[in-house]
């Protein structure tokens, strides 16, 4: 396949990928917010979509390797990250349907390693590092922030628990909204870069760019606006299950929840650890839950999440190495691929309008279903 | 099998203490704006509840000064 060709495709793909990271973490900033009418839903996804936009611009020290050293990196080339990132967007799609958060880097690096498998053989795959890199985070971080957020909001509500309600509530709103700008401005700086790392790999390994190149700055806009707007459209689904149908969630336990994530998820970075920041966050919301009563929690709930986070990684692989069986084939496979992957992202999106979740009903009464899996069901 | 175990546990550390002393003194500041619920048939407070909300205010602009900084901190990480 043409060389040019095929980096447009990997551009524009990657630039999707991005927007469905946006539109996907969306709730890990914003969903208590949005619960506790910290902010209205649409100020809420505009906030954080100004600020992923603004994070994108802040750090430019874009990973050297995409995969994070889980696979041969000899054998990345614009077809296999092509592959990669449909099968990222394949499961992210699916995941938003039926409104469970699950980590988008997480899905990227399933759909490498599912398309770098059909490239290079098993062994292309470096499984002790997928273990130290994705599993165990995935396993330890949500727990680390939910075991956090609990202690962290008790103390809270003990401390104000003979203050006027009414101030309790106006104090920790406001604050919650400062909170969750962070989280959104966090989440811009680290996932922006992931899609730039894409494109400026991309664009190395066809010749366009020098080796060791940093991002261009066109670059550096494109995944600032992609992200940002993904953000702004909301991934109302998500939104809606981890702000009311984790607990009943308090401005106080939207605070700590916040606060928890902003903080493991900046400590994390700064150390050279870095972890999901859905993972982060959803295990903050669930132990901010907890913090009041554990009782109140759907745990039912925490089962589903934690089963999508254990099909993240080999789902996006068994998409991934499909599409690279197939785009490896020539332009007509890539083709197929790219059709293929946009008629089942129609068929999605079509089938999320028969129960749509928007603005105006992201805070529904929680006693209905539990998941939009029920509801699809 | 390398498990940076070390990094993990400076990570929780250093997350539970900053989240820990950010939401504390949070709630510090709500209780110091906050005058206790009045108990039925309780004094009225008069001079010494001017008194108290002006130190109450004071208080709760030290704690948010506090976590201001602590924030900026954290900014400052994002940035740098």
């Amino acid at each position: 396949m043409d060389v040019s060709l095929i980096v447009v495709v990997v551009v524009i793909t990657a630039l999707v990928f991005d927007f469905t990271n946006g539109f996907h973490d969306t709730a890990n900033a914003m969903a208590t917010s949005i619960a506790t009418g910290a902010l209205r839903p649409k100020a809420a996804v505009a906030i954080a979509g100004c600020l992923n936009l603004v994070g994108a611009f802040l750090s430019v020290q874009v990973a050297k390797t995409i995969s994070g050293g889980l696979v041969d990196e000899r054998l990345i080339t614009p077809v296999v990250i092509f592959a990669g990132l449909v099968g990222a967007i394949m499961w992210n799609l699916t995941t938003w349907y039926v409104g469970l958060p699950s980590s988008s880097s997480h899905a990227l690096f399933g759909g490498l390693i599912g398309a770098t498998w059909v490239a290079g053989g098993a062994g292309a795959i470096h499984f002790n590092t997928v273990l130290n890199k994705v599993v165990l985070p995935a396993v330890l971080s949500p727990v680390v922030a939910a075991l956090i957020a609990v202690t962290v909001t008790y103390l809270s509500l003990r401390i104000t628990r003979r203050a006027e309600p009414g101030v309790v509530s106006r104090g920790f709103k406001l604050s919650q909204a400062v909170s969750g700008s962070m989280v959104a401005l966090a989440h811009g700086t680290n996932d922006a870069q992931k899609t730039m790392g894409v494109i400026t790999l991309t664009l190395i390994t066809a010749g366009t760019l020098p080796a060791g190149s940093g991002p261009p700055f066109w670059v550096v806009v494109a995944a600032g606006l992609a992200i940002g707007l993904g953000t702004y459209v909301g991934g109302w689904r998500i939104i809606r299950t981890l702000g009311r149908r984790v607990s009943d969630i308090r401005p106080v336990q939207g605070f700590s929840a916040d606060t928890t994530s902003a903080a493991v998820i900046l400590s994390s970075t700064h150390l050279g650890l870095p972890l999901s920041t859905t993972q982060v966050c959803t295990g903050s919301i669930f132990g901010a839950g907890a913090g009041r009563r554990v009782a109140a929690v759907h745990w039912g709930v925490a089962g589903r999440i934690a089963l999508a986070w254990s099909f993240t990684l080999p789902s996006a692989a068994i998409v991934g190495a499909a599409a690279s069986w197939l785009a490896a084939t020539g332009t007509v496979g890539v083709i197929v691929v790219a059709v293929t992957g946009i008629a089942m992202a129609a068929g999605i999106y079509g089938a999320s309008r028969r129960n749509p979740v928007t603005a105006d009903n992201v805070n529904d009464d929680p006693t209905a279903p539990t998941t939009d899996l029920d509801l699809a069901a | 099998m390398h498990i940076d175990w070390a990094s993990l546990a400076t990570v929780a550390v250093v997350a539970a203490a900053a989240a820990l002393t950010i939401v504390l003194l949070i709630s510090f500041a709500v209780v110091a704006v906050s005058r206790p619920e009045r108990r039925a048939g309780g004094p009225d407070g008069g001079e010494a509840s001017v008194t108290h909300t002006g130190v109450g205010t004071a208080i709760a602009a030290l704690c948010v000064l506090a976590a201001g900084f602590i924030v900026c901190y954290g900014l400052y990480l994002i940035i740098a």
